[in-house]
């Protein structure tokens, strides 16, 4: 990772004692860092540490209580995001902040439109693009509609936005927690043409193995305080993790050998198709028994959605036949095979899991609150559904005030907490678990993946579908790679390499190797 | 410039005393944004009677005096109220499901013309009293029922948006009852012996009993439209049904995945909603007008948005809305009278209301109210009810 030329680190932006307080949480505590020409600067913390609040002080959207930001030597008080942008500051969101009917070179100068006379100048605004996109190796092609473009070249859209307003210094907000693995390698060649060529360049992230392919240099935030700064060549996985929680943390999950009994799910030549009419599932034939993790490996967009939401009831089936425990179950509701004992953690949190404007207590029994145990001739019993909430809190270690705290006000990984609480408890015979630790820190992953083991060594049969190869690997008994909604291959675990996985992941074939 | 400021300040400092007051003393938190909504309507109608050239005091005064000024003209006003109840919970109920029911002027209607019809059939004058008021009260609560019903199973069957559809059924019944009123050719339920449009007389065992004398008369219907407003604040707080429907109001996506059948709870909803204006009408045909008139409910459907969404669709606030709302409409002939300002400023005052409701905005800045954990249009959380 070239240090720009020109011989000592020079500082464009520099950020001095920062502190910034919101209702309740003091986000930032007199944080301090300098980004150097020509550098990527992580920035790195578990969820809540304050990494968005610091970039979102940078880039205008915040002013600070305390503290001084410098950039290029200079100190500036931003009003809002413009000041920031005239300044040379340029953010990519995690969220695109892109109109999707748009076209590319449309969104790229919205807001900053060419003219001549009082129509767009389209024409040079396509040339400037072109010639962004060939200095930094960003295809992009101005004329296609942004709503037909993949997560992957959306982004791509994103930086050639912040580029064509003269952008040096970029903020690059989660980067690549949309991305597929191939399209992470793309956009690590992208970034490091940035800095080639002398952009400047603070990442945001939670994922270790990724800190140290692309940093330069680290900080790192835990709780609103820097507590430490490193460089890459000084890091390892294991001393930044413990860094971000504070404690040692123990990355390989501890699990004693699988002992399978007799089939609980299985699916023959299962057909299902998405919202637009299309068949994503294509054929999905899987056993799953009692007492095993089969993990379900692959890029995003080849079925799994479907494919889970089929299983549990919530998408009609194309054709084909789901069985649980030996009863046909195919295209039955969701609470009539959730009855079964099938709990599903849903892929999207926030719209599936969780009710947003509920309290912790009712979001916890969100599928079960017509029991007889929290509901006697219709009428709901507060007092058990507390009770029981607060036991599930306790035992799931959910940090929270109070079961009665809205749920929106928790962190991310404390919401999953309390939807893996829910599904996780009860008598269960199968779980399903969709991506179940997306977005979540060191501390809550750990946590979540000991307590899915937990259920398989006490008979639990598990589907778990993740895009995360090293979730898959390190959790399931055996695997199975999706491919274009079905199934391309089966290994077990025990003999898988993730090579051997990416190549079924990206083809549908091992090559004939084997 | 200075005094300007000075003076901008010490109206924002007299806005958050009372603001203070209100918060500290009458803990009115979730209604804060109505009540300054109402101050406000009046402070600007003031100014608008000004304009006229009236002193605003005399003409409030008279409002006032036609709203409440003695004990006919209370009871006045409460009987002026009560069918509001019922359309505003029609809206309210249905909002709590994510559903924004504005066809409580035709479930008014059809449940108005239902209970006529029911009310004035030949067997009913042979029922002791207690059989037929219940029993016309039941059938404009089903006629209510069903035409809020349609759009709910339009709704789940087809998609088609219940704004769209509970329009086209306010149409539709609004132009079907004028026409089987009206019509002599063929007599549908026209009473032939009447020189006005209307339905044959109900039956005398159907009327429901009167409280007192005033104008309009003040009936029972009164305990059956406050009682339901505590039964529907207890089901929504408490019931594993009033559960449901907030939690399909919520997140129709989580409901779906929690199980919950989402198109039940919808149609039950609507069915409820439309049930609510139907006993309205119900209670008024059988304790005001004794028939069905086309033009008996005129706009007090659409009324009832605007009361349902002042109480911020809280069951119990709405009958404290309605109440402001129908005496305000019933003290307005004293105003016209003796102050010689017309009957529609009251109208625009109310028309006020519902606009600085809405745009809460205003509101919070001159009052300098922070921002509520929900907006009164967002629908709030089954802990917020009551």
């Amino acid at each position: 990772m070239a240090q720009a030329s020109g011989g000592a680190a020079r500082p464009v932006l520099e950020v001095e004692g920062i502190t910034k307080a919101f209702p309740g949480v003091v986000a930032n505590d007199d944080v301090s860092l300098t980004l150097n020409q020509g550098e990527i600067h992580c920035l790195l913390g578990e969820n809540g540490a304050g990494k968005s609040t610091l970039v979102n002080m940078v880039f205008g959207l915040y002013r600070p209580d305390q503290g001084t930001i410098k950039v290029r030597g200079e100190e500036v008080h931003f009003e809002d995001s413009g000041d920031a942008i005239a300044r040379g500051i340029g953010m990519v969101h995690q969220h695109f902040q892109l109109i999707p009917v748009f076209t590319v070179a449309e969104n790229i100068i919205l807001g900053n439109e060419v003219t001549k006379g009082a129509f767009l100048d389209l024409d040079s605004a396509r040339r400037q693009i072109d010639s962004l996109a060939e200095r930094y190796g960003l295809a992009v092609d101005p004329d296609a509609t942004v709503g037909d473009l993949s997560v992957g070249e959306q982004q791509r859209v994103e930086l050639v936005k912040a580029l064509f307003r003269d952008a040096d210094i970029l903020i690059l907000d989660e980067p690549t927690a949309v991305l597929t693995p191939g399209e992470v390698d793309d956009f690590f060649g992208v970034v490091e043409s940035l800095t080639g060529q002398g952009k400047s360049i603070i990442f945001i992230t939670h994922k270790l193995r990724e800190v140290l392919a692309v940093a330069d240099r680290i900080t790192v935030l835990r709780a609103g305080q820097v507590v430490g700064t490193a460089t890459a060549e000084g890091a390892t996985q294991q001393s930044l993790a413990n860094l971000m929680v504070g404690r040692d943390v123990v990355f390989r999950v501890d699990k004693a050998e699988a002992d399978p009994g007799a089939p609980v799910l299985r699916t023959q030549d299962l057909r299902v198709a998405d919202d637009r009419g299309v068949e994503t599932v294509t054929g999905f034939d899987v056993e799953v028994r009692a007492g095993e993790i089969f993990g379900i490996a692959g890029v995003e967009g080849n079925g799994q959605r479907e494919l889970v939401e089929a299983i549990c009831g919530m998408r009609p089936t194309a054709g084909g036949r789901v069985e649980m425990l030996g009863q046909e179950t195919t295209d039955w509701s969701p609470r009539k095979i959730n009855e079964l004992g099938v709990a599903h953690v849903p892929e999207n949190r926030s719209k599936h899991g969780v009710v947003a404007q509920y309290t912790i207590a009712d979001n916890l029994v969100l599928n079960r609150y017509h029991h007889r145990k929290f509901s006697q001739r219709g009428v709901r019993n507060t007092a058990a559904i507390n009770a029981e909430a607060q036991e599930l809190v306790e035992q799931f270690d959910v940090r929270t005030p109070g079961v009665d705290a809205v749920i929106d006000t928790l962190s991310g990984g404390n919401q999953q907490k309390v939807i893996v609480a829910r599904e996780l408890t009860g008598d269960l015979k199968a779980l399903v678990v969709a991506q179940p630790t997306r977005g979540l820190d060191v501390g809550s992953i750990e946590f979540i993946h000991r307590k899915i083991i937990e259920l398989r060594d006490r008979g639990v049969a598990v589907l778990l579908v993740s895009a995360e190869l090293d979730e898959i690997l390190s959790l399931s008994d055996r695997i199975g790679v999706l491919y274009r909604g079905r199934l391309a291959g089966t290994v077990n675990a025990a003999d898988a390499t993730r090579e051997e996985l990416g190549l079924l992941m990206a083809t549908g074939s091992s090559g004939g190797q084997r | 410039m200075n005094g300007a400021r000075n003076a901008n300040a010490g109206v924002g400092r007299a806005a958050s005393q009372i603001h203070r007051v209100l918060t500290e003393a009458w803990r009115l938190q979730p209604l804060y944004v109505s009540l300054y909504a109402i101050l406000l309507s009046f402070v600007v109608g003031g100014v608008l009677i000004s304009i006229i050239g009236v002193n605003p005091f005399t003409a409030y005064w008279a409002l006032l005096r036609g709203m409440v000024g003695g004990g006919d003209e209370i009871a006045g006003s409460v009987a002026r109220s009560v069918p509001f109840i019922g359309s505003a919970l029609a809206l309210a109920f249905a909002f709590r499901a994510g559903l924004f029911n504005i066809g409580a002027e035709g479930q008014l209607l059809a449940g108005g013309i239902t209970a006529a019809y029911v009310g004035a059939l030949s067997w009913m004058s042979d029922l002791p009293g207690f059989v037929a008021i219940p029993l016309i009260l039941i059938a404009g609560t089903m006629g209510g029922a069903i035409w809020g019903g349609i759009p709910g199973v339009l709704r789940t069957k087809t998609g088609a948006h219940e704004v769209i559809s509970t329009i086209m059924l306010n149409s539709l019944v609004l132009f079907g009852v004028r026409w089987m009123v009206n019509s002599r050719d063929p007599v549908v339920l026209r009473d032939t012996e009447s020189t006005v449009p209307r339905t044959d007389p109900i039956s005398d065992t159907a009327v429901l009993p009167e409280l007192v004398d005033s104008q309009p008369v003040l009936h029972v219907g009164l305990f059956a439209l406050v009682g339901i407003c505590f039964v529907v604040a207890f089901v929504l707080k408490r019931t594993t049904f009033g559960f449901e429907v907030g939690t399909v109001g919520l997140n129709p996506h989580a409901s779906h995945y929690a199980g919950i059948n989402v198109n039940r709870v919808i149609v039950a909803s609507m069915a409820a909603s439309g049930a609510f204006a139907g006993l309205a009408a119900a209670s008024e045909i059988s304790g005001t007008n004794g028939f069905f008139q086309p033009g008996t409910f005129f706009l007090m459907g659409f009324d009832g948005i605007a009361i349902a969404l002042l109480a911020r669709t809280n069951p119990v606030a709405i009958i404290a809305a309605a109440l402001l709302w129908g005496s305000m409409l019933s003290g307005a002939p004293l105003m016209q009278q003796e102050a010689d300002v017309s009957i529609d400023v009251v109208r625009i005052i109310q028309a006020m209301v519902l606009l600085f409701v809405a745009a809460d905005a205003i509101v919070r800045y001159l009052f300098r109210v922070r921002e509520l954990d929900q907006s009164p249009f967002k629908a709030t959380s089954i802990e917020g009810a009551v």
